[in-house]
């Protein structure tokens, strides 16, 4: 496990991001990093500000204030391209695969390997057939046949190929957006330890949710938002998932000592 | 087939295959092109007036203003990329349906194809096309052929086809672009967000398509030396059936080269067979109708076991 007293400098930090969309404020003055060798989890509800903060992040949206600084240094992202340049690559809940293409050519699309030269440069199938492997297993997943198309593949197969899709583009920090959303409890296990497994190998993580029963076995900082602000700020050690439930649902509701039964995995929501 | 070889002994002679094979090379060399384009998720209902349009233009700057024969098919060229660039890039910008983009062009080709014709000309078809200074030095390449059999020819289209559809299958199943043509048919944001350049792909592919196009027109022109300013109009339908027959998605993102080609040659013995059979040849349409409805059956439902 990971200490997370033992900081190493950020990947990737926000200065008191603020952003607006024409008048209203989706955002305001909010703070987070990413660091090496952490999954830093993000929680709150519909509406609170998670896909604006993401996309922000990852280039899609500026930010109307505040300031990005990558590896301490500020940085714009004008693009997902420039952002992904950087190291930081994001997987968006709908994943960003084509459910008729193969594994592998999902795995390696806009960056196919390829041999030859001149009219004879060709795709180098069997490289590419062997790093899908490869890359899988190494976080934990066997899949039988990397030539059936990604549609075929569960949903939790489907968030691992694209989290190890990314990692293999060459990110070192990886946003996820809601992961486990639309996943059962199995399925959202095999993801999770997938993710650890990530951080395990020095990935810095964003992990969005609204679920805290996912996000306290893995998370090692947990930022609430609410209504577009950092409500809350904990670390590992000074937050049980129970409070974490309770923080989320802005402290009104308590919970009994056993949130999994008011609190299960929403799988209706994407 | 196997009917069409019984009711007409010379459909499957050396003699018929030339005939046969020469009616689904034209529609082959663009079945590969709008099966491309169709795996990349769009249509163009223009590729079939492109045919005559390329043709004409060759017609009137040679017969009419005295152009070089070959600066004159060079032009009918770049006019034809023009057309295809321009359908492409409306379509990637306004996001409107290829359908309706490429119908807009198809009426605006057919337009003009019969308004300049007759404007310059006074009348709908070129003549004379054969006594253009240089003919005989480009001829050969577009409408050549070979005696086989007995009197049947081979025409040099078939190998236009054969070379076709040989590059359009290592594109393809091969290359990067070809990756992305599936891609960006399959799911255009997805792509975006994986890097793939949705844009220049599409409009990469309508450009293909519009090229396919001048080289139909340029094998009709030299093979007929002559042209008249309705070729082309509503083949265009033809060629998609090709396509679906082959095993295209009309949903864009799953197809193949090969396919399409089969789908043609089936095509082209159909055509031919129910002439040699020398029945109403109106029956086509019926006859193309339901094997339409047939391979958009069998897709769909493929399509359905791998996305369920
Ligand atoms: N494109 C947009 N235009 C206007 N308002 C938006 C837009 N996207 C999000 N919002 C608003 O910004 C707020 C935060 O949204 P969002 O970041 O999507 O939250 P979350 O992902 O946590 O559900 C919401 O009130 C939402 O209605
Ligand atoms: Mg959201």
């Amino acid at each position: 496990m990971t200490n997370p007293t033992i900081t190493q400098p950020p990947i990737l930090e926000a200065r008191s991001i603020s952003h607006y969309y024409g008048g209203t404020a989706a955002l305001t003055d909010v703070s987070i990093t990413i660091q090496p060798g952490q999954i830093h989890c993000v929680l709150g509800d519909n509406g609170a500000g998670k896909s604006t903060l993401i996309k922000i992040l990852s280039g899609l949206l500026q930010p109307t204030a505040g300031q990005l600084r990558l590896d301490g240094q500020p940085v714009v992202f004008t693009n997902p391209r420039a952002a992904l340049d950087a190291g930081i690559a994001t997987v968006y809940q709908d994943l960003a695969t084509v459910p008729l293409m193969p594994v592998w050519r999902n795995f390696f699309l806009g960056r196919e390997l390829t041999r030859g030269r001149g009219p004879a440069r060709r795709l180098d199938r069997p490289a590419m057939r062997q790093i899908v492997r490869r890359q899988l297993a190494d976080l934990g997943l066997n899949l039988r046949d990397v030539d059936q198309p990604i549609g075929t593949l569960s949903g939790g197969e489907r968030q691992c190929v694209a989290i190890a899709r990314a990692i293999d583009g060459g990110a070192r920090a990886l946003i996820l957006d809601e992961p486990t959303a639309a996943l059962g409890v199995k399925q959202s296990e095999v993801v999770l330890r997938y993710i650890r497994r990530a951080r395990d190998r020095g990935l810095g993580l964003i992990l969005i949710t609204h679920n805290p029963q996912h996000a306290w076995p893995v998370g090692d900082r947990f930022l609430l938002l609410n209504h577009g602000q950092l409500v809350d700020d904990r670390t590992k050690n000074d937050v049980t998932v129970a409070e974490l439930a309770t923080l989320m649902a802005g402290g009104v509701i308590h919970l009994s000592d056993s949130p999994g039964e008011s609190l299960t995995v929403e799988a209706g929501d994407l | 087939m196997v009917f069409f070889a019984l009711v007409s002994p010379t459909f499957f002679t050396i003699d018929g295959a030339g005939v046969w094979l020469e009616s689904a090379s034209t529609f082959g060399i663009m079945a590969v092109a709008v099966a491309l384009l169709m795996i990349g998720g769009e249509f163009d209902l223009s590729a079939g007036v492109m045919t005559g349009f390329t043709a004409l233009i060759v017609g009137l700057l040679t017969t009419h203003y005295g152009v070089n024969i070959w600066v004159a098919t060079v032009i009918a060229l770049f006019a034809a990329l023009a057309v295809g660039a321009l359908n492409g890039l409306i379509v990637v910008r306004t996001g409107l349906p290829s359908f309706i983009v490429t119908l807009a062009t198809f009426f605006v080709l057919q337009g003009v194809d019969l308004a300049v014709t007759k404007l310059i000309i006074g009348q709908v078809t070129i003549q004379g096309f054969s006594r253009v200074p240089g003919y005989d030095t480009i001829q050969p390449l577009f409408g050549s052929s070979a005696p086989i059999g007995e009197h049947g020819h081979l025409y040099i289209s078939v190998a236009w086809w054969i070379a076709v559809t040989t590059v359009g299958w290592w594109v393809l199943t091969q290359t990067r672009p070809g990756n992305w043509i599936y891609a960006v048919g399959g799911d255009p944001e997805a792509s975006r967000a994986q890097g793939v350049p949705v844009r220049a792909t599409k409009v990469g592919l309508f450009m293909t398509t519009a090229a396919a196009g001048w080289l139909v027109g340029m094998i009709s022109l030299y093979r007929t030396s002559t042209v008249q300013a309705t070729t082309g109009v509503g083949q265009e339908f033809i060629y998609i059936i090709c396509a679906v027959v082959g095993g295209c998605l009309l949903t864009g993102g799953f197809g193949s080269v090969i396919g399409a080609s089969l789908g043609a040659l089936i095509y082209g013995m159909t055509f031919q067979g129910i002439t040699f059979a020398r029945w109403d040849t109106n029956w086509l349409m019926a006859f193309l109708g339901v094997m339409l409805l047939g391979a958009v059956f069998v897709n769909y439902s493929i399509r359905r076991r791998v996305t369920a």
